[in-house]
């Protein structure tokens, strides 16, 4: 309960760019299984959150609901101004072409080039672009995860962690204003993590995104945060920077950091 | 409990049919994938359809030579095997041969990009997974097989041609002449249309099993095989309502 007083504490100074993303009384269930239970979050602008929660505990369900793969029960999630709940397939895209998320398994198109794959999202969004600026795209994206030489190569010719680097890529190559990545570091050796979580804070700060991060790897918390918040039993039990929820005294928070 | 089951699967693709049918006719048209899967489906599968449709004609008249002979009506060898392929065998045969090729390969393809979420991608990149991977390939499938069906019907004759000859001579014009002239109009066009049925039967189950398979790559394996199981099943239920519905109609 101290470590929500923070968090208001944290609300009495909005940047300058204010609330990208309010989630408010967010309720998800399957069957019995009450996922999300009154669930509350505020981005702003440029910050890094990230959720830390157990295995199972709904981080994964949240992010969906946030861009519009599963629908909550009740809540409304707003980005951008827009209540995502609300909208229609068309408008839904319009959001999405703005939001990346970085999917757990990476979610590569097997059947396609890594060119085809980064290029999928810039043709399917009705983006008016020639071929030249398509290829120009492709290639800086690349760079940005440093494997130009990849790109006529397959998926299943990658190892975990450059598949990992390629679905960044493929995030970046619409330059959204706030990614979603979901598990960034699961599957792979504790080096291959470090460097990914050192990549996405480094496109954090060249591009200036706001991230939300899922996570139970605290390297990842500790490095990707501005504030970490805690899920627990669907709802948000506590919230912070890495460090102040570190001497946070209650056992239910101090679990994930011992 | 099986019957449960089976009532909530026939309840579930009878549901995802009715999606399929709201949202084929409505844009954004997918033209270029779905020209893509014509090219997959039909093209690909023709050399298999092909040999099969071979290997059946030539097996075939050899099988019912011997008993024509005994009943001293060799020649009427071609007539008799040019409408068991166009009716029943060249359809069913071919949607047989279909169902284990294409229906086995968009239940494992579209399964295993449930899997790995990679519909979920789809989605977040702007298209409509159900119209981009369901809708192409359905119609791909429907208008496919009978095109497949025409020309393994002619492969198959072309073989039972040779399978004439084996024992006797017979030019390829008198052959095709004595098939034509016992075909009549109600012995091509059910046939024809059924095979339409039969190709949506295998897109929609295939897509239907691959689009809800369940999590883990065991779930991938499951719905390729069922996806082939029941399609397969479904290609002979079709073809007894098809047989009662030429005879209705007059057409038998």
């Amino acid at each position: 309960m101290i470590a929500e007083k923070e968090h208001i504490a944290g609300k009495e100074t909005p940047s300058p760019g204010g609330n990208v993303l309010v989630i408010r009384n967010l309720f998800k269930s399957f069957g019995n299984n009450h996922v999300l239970a009154d669930f509350n979050l505020e981005i702003q602008k440029g910050e890094s959150v990230v959720v830390l929660g157990k295995s199972g505990s709904g981080k994964s369900v949240l992010i969906k609901c946030i861009i519009g793969l599963l629908e909550p029960d009740k809540g409304s999630i707003e980005m951008f101004g827009k209540n995502i709940p609300d909208l229609d397939e068309q408008e839904l895209d319009e959001i999405r072409a703005k939001v990346g998320f970085l999917f757990q398994s990476n979610a590569l198109y097997d059947s396609m080039t890594i060119r085809e794959n980064l290029e999928f999202p810039l043709r399917r969004h009705w983006i008016e672009v020639s071929q030249d600026e398509v290829n120009t795209m492709v290639m800086e994206a690349l760079e940005d995860v440093g494997l130009e030489h990849t790109v006529d190569m397959m998926p299943a010719e990658l190892s975990g962690g450059m598949r990992k680097r390629i679905a960044l890529a493929r995030t970046l190559i619409l330059k959204p204003e706030i990614i979603l990545y979901d598990e960034p570091t699961t599957g792979l050796d504790p080096m291959t993590a470090k460097g990914i979580i050192e990549l996405i804070v480094e496109i954090q700060k060249k591009y200036n995104t706001t991230s939300l991060v899922i996570s139970h790897d605290m390297n990842c918390v500790r490095m990707a945060s501005d504030r970490v918040v805690i899920l627990v039993d669907g709802r948000c039990y506590a919230s912070g920077t890495f460090d102040s929820l570190l001497k946070n005294p209650d056992p239910n928070v101090k679990q994930f950091f011992e | 409990m099986k019957v449960k089951l089976f009532l909530t699967e026939a309840g579930e693709l009878s549901r995802f049919t009715g999606r399929f049918f709201k949202q084929w006719f409505r844009p954004r048209y997918e033209i270029a994938e779905l020209m893509r899967q014509c090219y997959v489906i039909g093209y690909n599968s023709l050399p298999l359809v092909g040999l099969t449709a071979f290997i059946m004609g030539l097996v075939l008249t050899m099988q019912l030579r011997p008993s024509m002979v005994d009943y001293g009506v060799e020649s009427q060898l071609p007539a008799i095997v040019g409408i068991a392929i166009i009716r029943e065998i060249g359809p069913v045969i071919t949607a047989l041969i279909f169902a284990g090729k294409i229906g086995s390969s968009i239940g494992a393809e579209l399964g295993s990009m449930k899997v790995t979420e990679q519909i979920d991608a789809m989605e977040v990149s702007g298209t409509n997974p159900f119209k981009y991977l369901v809708v192409t390939r359905v119609l791909a499938a429907t208008l496919m097989l009978p095109v497949l069906v025409l020309l393994g019907d002619a492969i198959s004759l072309y073989g039972s041609w040779l399978g004439v000859n084996i024992r006797s001579t017979t030019s390829f014009s008198l052959f095709w002449t004595q098939v034509i002239d016992n075909l009549s109009f109600s012995d091509v066009l059910p046939a024809f249309i059924k095979s339409y049925f039969f190709g949506f039967a295998v897109g929609i189950i295939g897509c239907y099993k691959g689009y809800t398979s369940s999590k883990g790559t065991e779930g991938v394996g499951r719905s390729a095989n069922s996806a082939v199981v029941v399609s397969s099943v479904v290609i002979f239920v079709i073809d007894l309502l098809a047989v009662q519905v030429a005879d209705a109609l007059g057409l038998n």
